[in-house]
């Protein structure tokens, strides 16, 4: 079976299975059975038809997994959060839609050869900088519970930083490219560009308070600078250089000392001073609230999870309980409704994801593809774990999307667009093996 | 590079897979911790998601559940359709305060979260289908008209009824006023809070009941007949000589005086110092048996104890000698005055529900049975889970005991004390008592009484009546609403 009749089959599977979780959250909403529940699914169930004929006109012999993976993951982001709010929901689509526009523009516009990309390396460089940048300019960017993520234009949101990522992956390859030899023999003159990125980065946290973002971005560049020079001695250094900066920033910004705080004692036995309202409460009460609140509705999900729109989010009056739940706290929201063993599923989607991946990384034959490759899928690796492990209490929360899942537009375009990038990869390796 | 590239994926597995270890973590091993925690929402809201069981009194529902759709999905609130009339036995269960009475203590059976494998096979169909878990329903004992002419007879005044079969320990009648609304409970408290009575706080919350304590006055002179029967240093012809007052610590202790000044009997027969409920008597039995071997035949009526029933056991008071406010149990004698605790004085303090179990013991030949108030759990399909069946307590005096003290009581009734308590073609049997407060001229009173056909078969139902800052005695406030309570009990037919 040639790849595209491979992936065509895997999207009839996905569609299968998004059409059983939305259509236990359309009943679970409607209460009755209806074919009209399967509405949601035919349009996008249709805008994947169109994905899958734009691969197959682009890049015919591209990895048949990656889009299928992609299309699962944003069912079961459309489906939570269809069954949050369904006004939510249908926007998602919307966004996904764009997010499929913007794959095949993507495709279609770089078919022939992708890594003319790699001449203009330092315009996405001083790009990347630029746009992580952007939220912190007076009167364009707006701050969301204190971090400065967004800009607006008139009446519409964007979040820069998803496409940051995607350009500091970019030049990332093209300048490890280059300067990978040098780097090896590790002189000091050829450094000069890294420690301004380290700079950058911990100009990003002061300017605009947003620490996963910093995080995620260092790690993107931490995990390329190796596989360009092959150096744990640099990768120790620069998490050195990181956690020295975070550490000084811990003293010196306060948000970074709450989020520290909230991560080691989000509960407390005495009332504590609460900044948000100015009086004494418990922090559960207070801060830790919403990271709290999240952790019991994880926990309620148990074993087998209480099954679709059968979770709890609301009181009894219909208010949330969870704020930032379709967001940054959407994990709980599966974690409650599927269980362990869908939330375990949906994480496993997300490393065969990375796998294959990895995988185009593996096969490609030049150090620009393969940094491309790897730097994008680690990135969405280190994304997830960013995000989840905040929620989770591995690490502090800092607040990031969830790639595919979470509602967002910025997010699921930026996404798409790195499909459509290790698709890309893919084609031009197996176009040169031969092999399909 | 592509050493590198495989190093940087088991990066990148590792770090995915920690997040499975850790939403493990959550999902198994700190979830029953965190389901236990105070500020868990969640957990409060899931509990509407149950259907939760029904309680019920032969046929008439007393907790039902009202569907209301939130968020597109149905939760059940609680509703009474009796009101304030089983209020306290049934308890409320809401989002906004604690439960209590048999929703809180029966919780586990009305939620289905118990672990019977019935219960657990329903459950687990129950979710499969996508339908609300569904609780276990509930079947009490409770005698519904009884228990309105009892709440309807204590109207204003504050106080307790408590009425069981001393055959079985089935409760017909546990009233506790003033009442409280409990559909009120959940969105407004304020009216229970201004709830009005003629003591002072109402307290309408409290189940009075099992858990109001009251010195128990002369009806603890049931208890001290029956120790000086048992220690066979006295009979029913013991003669005593009555001053009008006996001598404790140098001091008299008067009898019970009205505008006359103190009743003074002579040379009196035991059995007639029940029926006149003669202190002076009392107090010299109490001196001569010590004031342990008293409390020891207290304790076999179950004094000491919280009084037996499903309700949660922080809503039942043991009764005995309290000292500063804790029970007291003495290990010496000296440390009490046997004197006034052998007529219901000293630091002795009853629940009502204790002191129907001894005139139901007395009634039912010396035998106590425990009160239960659940007849029957049954399942949502109708399958019983549990079915209570009487249980005795064990002998608290001996047969012989029991018919003597009962003809005594039978003469309180007759020509004694408590004769507004007489129901004509019935056996009624009683003991009155008025016991002083510390305001003056406010006495707590009291009627516990045992009836039954007068054919000479056993008594069908045991009655205790206390009420608070009476100005008269029991015999003539208490004992005619132990009266009413008995005859619609007799007459019910409810009880065979």
């Amino acid at each position: 079976m040639s790849s595209r009749n491979r992936e065509l089959a895997n999207l009839v599977l996905v569609a299968i299975l998004g059409t059983a979780a939305f259509g236990s959250a359309w009943i679970g909403r409607h209460n009755t059975v209806s074919p009209r529940a399967l509405v949601g699914v035919a349009i996008v169930a249709g805008i994947y038809v169109v994905a899958h004929l734009v691969t197959r006109f682009a890049v015919p012999l591209a990895d048949p997994t990656l889009l299928p993976l992609a299309a699962l993951l944003t069912a079961v982001g459309l489906t939570v959060n269809y069954r949050l709010d369904p006004a939510d929901g249908r926007r998602q689509a919307t966004w996904v839609a764009l997010g499929v526009l913007a794959y095949a523009v993507i495709l279609v516009a770089l078919r022939f050869d992708y890594r003319i990309l790699e001449r203009y390396k330092y315009l996405f460089g001083v790009s990347a900088i630029v746009l992580l940048l952007l939220p912190s300019v007076p009167h364009l960017g707006t701050r969301v519970n204190g971090v400065r993520l967004w800009i607006r234009v008139g009446s519409y949101q964007f979040q820069p930083g998803e496409i940051a990522k995607i350009f500091l992956v970019l030049f990332l390859a093209g300048y490890l490219r280059d300067k990978r030899e040098a780097l090896a023999q590790g002189r000091l003159k050829d450094f000069g560009p890294l420690l301004a990125i380290w700079g950058a980065a911990m100009l990003v946290i002061v300017e605009t308070n947003d620490l996963g973002s910093a995080l995620l971005n260092f790690g993107i560049f931490l995990g390329m600078l190796y596989v360009a020079t092959g150096r744990v001695s640099y990768v120790f250094a620069g998490l050195t250089l990181f956690l020295g900066g975070a550490a000084v920033l811990y003293t010196a910004l306060a948000r970074v000392q709450e989020r520290v705080t909230i991560w080691l004692h989000p509960w407390t036995d005495v009332k504590v001073f609460c900044p948000v309202n100015g009086t004494f409460d418990y922090r559960q009460n207070c801060q830790s609230y919403q990271l709290v609140k999240s952790f019991y509705s994880i926990a309620h999900g148990g074993f087998g999870g209480t099954g679709i729109s059968r979770g709890t989010f609301t009181t009894v009056d219909g208010i949330q309980l969870i704020p930032a739940l379709n967001t940054d706290f959407i994990y709980s929201a599966i974690a409650q409704e599927l269980g362990l063993i869908g939330a375990s599923a949906v994480l496993l989607v997300f490393m065969v994801f990375v796998a294959r991946g990895m995988r185009i990384a593996l096969i490609s034959q030049d150090g620009f593809s393969k940094l491309l490759a790897a730097g994008l899928t680690f990135g969405l690796a280190l994304q997830t774990f960013i995000i989840l492990g905040g929620v989770l209490r591995v690490m502090p929360l800092t607040g990031i999307t969830m790639p595919f899942v979470s509602y967002g537009g910025s997010s699921i375009l930026a996404n798409f667009a790195v499909v459509a990038l290790l698709l890309l990869v893919s084609q031009r390796a197996h176009a040169a093996t031969g092999e399909r | 590079m592509n050493r590198q590239i495989i190093r940087l994926s088991t990066v990148a597995m590792v770090l995915l897979t920690v997040l499975i270890a850790a939403t493990t973590y959550w999902q198994t091993w700190a979830r029953p911790a965190l389901a236990e925690r105070q500020d868990n929402a969640i957990q409060r809201v899931a509990q509407f998601s149950i259907q939760r069981g029904k309680i019920a009194t032969s046929g008439r529902l007393l907790a039902a559940n009202r569907k209301k759709i939130v968020d597109g999905r149905p939760l059940f609130f609680r509703r009474y359709p009796q009101g304030a009339l089983t209020a306290h036995v049934v308890g409320y269960s809401t989002a906004s305060r604690a439960r209590t009475g048999l929703e809180s203590s029966l919780n586990d059976f009305l939620t289905a979260s118990n672990s019977r494998l019935s219960t657990i096979v329903d459950n687990s169909l129950n979710q499969f289908r996508g339908k609300p878990i569904k609780g276990n329903n509930v079947e009490l004992t409770i005698d519904l008209a009884a228990q309105k002419v009892a709440l309807d007879a204590l109207g204003t005044q504050c106080g307790a009824v408590a009425a069981f079969d001393p055959r079985t320990g089935a409760v017909r009648v546990l009233a506790s006023a003033p009442s409280f609304n409990p559909n009120a409970v959940e969105n407004n408290f304020g009216s229970i809070s201004r709830i009005k009575a003629d003591c002072v706080p109402a307290s309408p919350l409290v189940n009075r009941a099992t858990a109001g304590l009251y010195p128990p006055g002369s009806t603890f002179k049931v208890v001290t007949t029956a120790a000086a029967l048992e220690s066979k240093k006295f009979t029913p012809d013991s003669l005593f000589t009555d001053p009008g007052y006996c001598i404790e610590y140098g001091k008299q202790v008067h009898n019970f005086a009205d505008q006359n000044g103190p009743e003074v009997f002579g040379r009196i027969a035991l059995k007639d110092a029940l029926v006149h409920s003669v202190n002076s008597v009392f107090c010299n039995i109490g001196k001569a048996l010590g004031a342990r071997a008293i409390l020891a035949q207290a304790k076999r009526f179950g004094f000491y104890a919280p009084p037996p029933l499903e309700t949660p056991v922080g809503e039942r008071t043991p009764s005995g000698l309290y000292s500063h406010r804790k029970l007291y149990d003495p290990r010496i004698d000296s440390n009490v005055d046997p004197g006034r605790l052998a007529f219901g004085q000293e630091r002795m303090l009853v629940t009502p529900l204790q002191m129907v179990m001894v005139a139901g013991a007395i009634g039912n030949g010396g035998v106590l049975m425990q009160p239960y108030v659940v007849s029957r759990i049954v399942a949502p399909g109708g399958g019983t889970i549990q079915q209570t069946t009487p249980t005795s307590l064990g002998r608290a005096v001996s047969k012989n005991s029991a018919t003597q003290i009962s003809e005594m009581m039978l003469g309180v009734v007759q020509r004694g004390t408590g004769t507004a308590a007489a129901i004509p073609g019935y056996t009624v049997a009683g003991k009155t008592g008025t016991a002083e407060t510390s305001v003056t001229g406010r006495n707590t009173t009291w009627f516990i009484c045992f009836a039954g056909p007068n054919d000479g078969s056993p008594p069908t139902i045991a009655v205790a009546v206390v009420l608070e800052g009476q100005t008269r005695t029991g015999g003539v406030t208490a004992a005619p609403i132990a009266r009413q309570v008995m005859q619609a009990l007799l007459t019910s037919a409810s009880n065979p």
